[in-house]
């Protein structure tokens, strides 16, 4: 197909609290996916930076700051932000630039070091025009709040209960126990998840995933140069980066309000639904066609409506698939494999690169404890602030 | 001696103590309703109107979601010592079908609130200094 590239190489330096620059974790895990590619650091022609904007002028603008510390070689490069869609807006710059005919090699890279405790906004004094800025200072609404008002939300309507969410927890703790990058390599246990300490009720401290150091990289080719270099190989035929269709109707972070949905007409698919239906179109498949995913778990919570808005059930159903094991490893369709946010926290540039690099170890079958046994499609979902959508299909 | 009630936030809500309104624009053109206010361009796709009136949004919706802060949110914040946990509601406004988050007023705890439940906006306290208390919009169960 012509709209797609291969991935051959994936790397990552482990998530945890390691205190160091991002720059490093960027670098080990560029250069752990260009040895995994067997490609030369000299002949990748693209660089795509996922920025933090944190640690200092704004993630010191990220693909340029990954090319000097690697050694400067001329390589074109791009600088992407789309809060937790960065990665995947990274990785689509680069699948543009390669399907565009501009380069053969692209190097994708995302990482970040984080500070203890909320995300708050960054830089100082007064913003009363910043709506991040006054949704700290009118409301306290930090993000778990409005984690806590989607997982409340789960409950009114569908009936879903604390233990749920805590099984959801339960379930990605066991797989991210297998994964040597992931943060917390422990196995919680119900009673555990469910005696932390409460912080936006229904959710729990357990329940909210942490804010980590973390880096991950992908090393994006053409199909014809994939070909010369590999015998077999994933590719990625579908990235999406959609943004809402008016009104949405959803409160989002970090806004206060939503658009009203008085005076026009809904859009034909809501704003989260879409981004997943954008990707499966461009793919040519659909959600029964999947056998594993990986979504965006801000909370234990949040993963049970991300079953829905990907298509793995129906609206409501969610909470069946966890209590039934099927979003187990072992099960239907197996979702976070790796572990998700809940064992790794979130390291916001690096994180869509990440889901993409534990697919692709998926479909190698080489995700060892945790694999899905004859995977060959899968799927990313999540989204950044303020309305950018990001997903990636992977298939072998 | 009593401090100067003051808004947090400039032109967000009226200063009405006793049946305050969010203050948003309508968009002349396609009609449409946006809080906070839009005053520049018309966000409807399907419009392109650039001219706009303040309008008062509904005090009244129903709960579409809640939740509480067990621990204080950080700076900018400005938290009470010692901490006092509160609710936060996300309310669906009658007219505008627009669903807007605010504080709940002390004293109603989580398992006082449920989906559908009737709200009304009131203001409060959101923080005081020596001479002025800052308001904000906060929801109340309906009397
Ligand atoms: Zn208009």
């Amino acid at each position: 197909m012509s709209n797609e590239v291969a991935i051959l190489g994936v790397g990552m330096h482990p998530w945890g609290k390691w205190g160091r620059s991002f720059v490093e974790y960027g670098v080990k895990a560029a250069k752990d996916a260009l040895a995994d590619a067997g490609i030369e650091w000299k002949d990748v022609q693209f660089v795509a930076g996922g920025d933090t904007i944190r640690n200092g002028y704004p993630g010191y603008v990220a693909g340029a700051t990954f090319a000097q510390a690697m050694g400067w070689q001329g390589a074109q490069v791009s600088s992407s932000y789309g809060a937790c869609a960065s990665g995947s807006q990274a990785i689509a710059t680069a699948r543009a630039q390669i399907l565009a005919g501009l380069c053969d090699v692209a190097l994708v890279v995302g990482a970040d070091t984080t500070p203890k405790g909320f995300f708050a906004p960054t830089g100082g004094g007064d913003r009363t025009r910043d709506p991040d800025w006054l949704r700290f200072r009118l409301v306290g609404a930090t993000n778990p709040v409005y984690f806590g008002l989607w997982a409340r939300r789960r409950m009114e309507l569908f009936g879903a209960t604390e233990q749920d969410f805590a099984k959801v927890k339960v379930k990605n703790s066991q797989h991210g126990a297998q994964n040597p990058n992931a943060r917390y390599p422990k196995a919680f246990s119900m009673e555990e998840v469910l005696a932390s300490p409460m912080v936006s009720d229904p959710l729990r401290l357990l329940q909210i995933c942490a804010t980590s150091d973390g880096g991950a990289a992908i090393v994006l080719t053409s199909m014809e140069y994939a070909r010369k270099h590999a015998t077999d190989f994933v590719t990625i035929p579908a990235v999406s980066n959609v943004t809402p269709k008016y009104p949405n109707t959803l409160i989002e972070m970090p806004n206060f309000s939503t658009d009203s949905g008085a005076g026009v007409q809904m859009p034909d698919v809501p704003f989260r639904p879409s981004i997943a239906k954008h990707a499966y179109e461009q793919a040519g498949v659909g959600p029964e066609d999947m056998d594993l995913a990986e979504v965006y778990d801000l909370s234990s919570a949040l993963e049970l409506d991300w079953y829905e808005i990907i298509g793995l059930c129906k609206e409501g159903e969610a909470e069946k698939l966890v209590r039934d094991g099927d979003t187990s490893v072992g099960g239907r369709i197996p979702v976070n494999t790796s572990g998700g946010l809940g064992a790794f926290g979130e390291a916001i540039p690096a994180q869509a690169i990440a889901q993409v690099c534990e697919l692709t170890w998926q479909l190698r079958g080489q995700a060892q404890g945790r694999q899905v046994e004859g995977a060959h499609l899968g799927i990313t979902a999540n989204y950044g602030l303020f309305g950018h959508g990001s997903s990636v299909i992977a298939k072998r | 001696m009593s401090k100067t009630p003051v808004a947090a936030v400039e032109g967000w809500f009226t200063m009405d103590l006793d049946t305050p309104h969010l203050l948003g624009t309508r968009c002349t053109r396609c009609s449409n309703v946006f809080f906070p206010k839009e005053e520049s361009y018309c966000r409807n796709p399907d419009c392109g109107g650039t001219e706009f009136e303040e309008t008062k949004l509904s005090r009244r919706g129903r709960i579409w979601s809640f939740t509480n802060n067990c621990y204080a949110p950080p700076e900018p914040f400005v938290a009470k010592e010692p901490f006092e946990p509160y609710s936060i509601a996300a309310v669906e406004l009658e007219a505008e079908k627009m669903i807007v988050i605010g504080q709940v007023t002390a004293g109603t705890q989580v398992a006082d609130l449920e989906a559908g439940m009737e709200m009304e906006l009131v203001l409060d306290t959101l923080y005081e200094d020596e001479e002025n208390q800052y308001l904000v919009w906060k929801w109340q169960p309906a009397a």
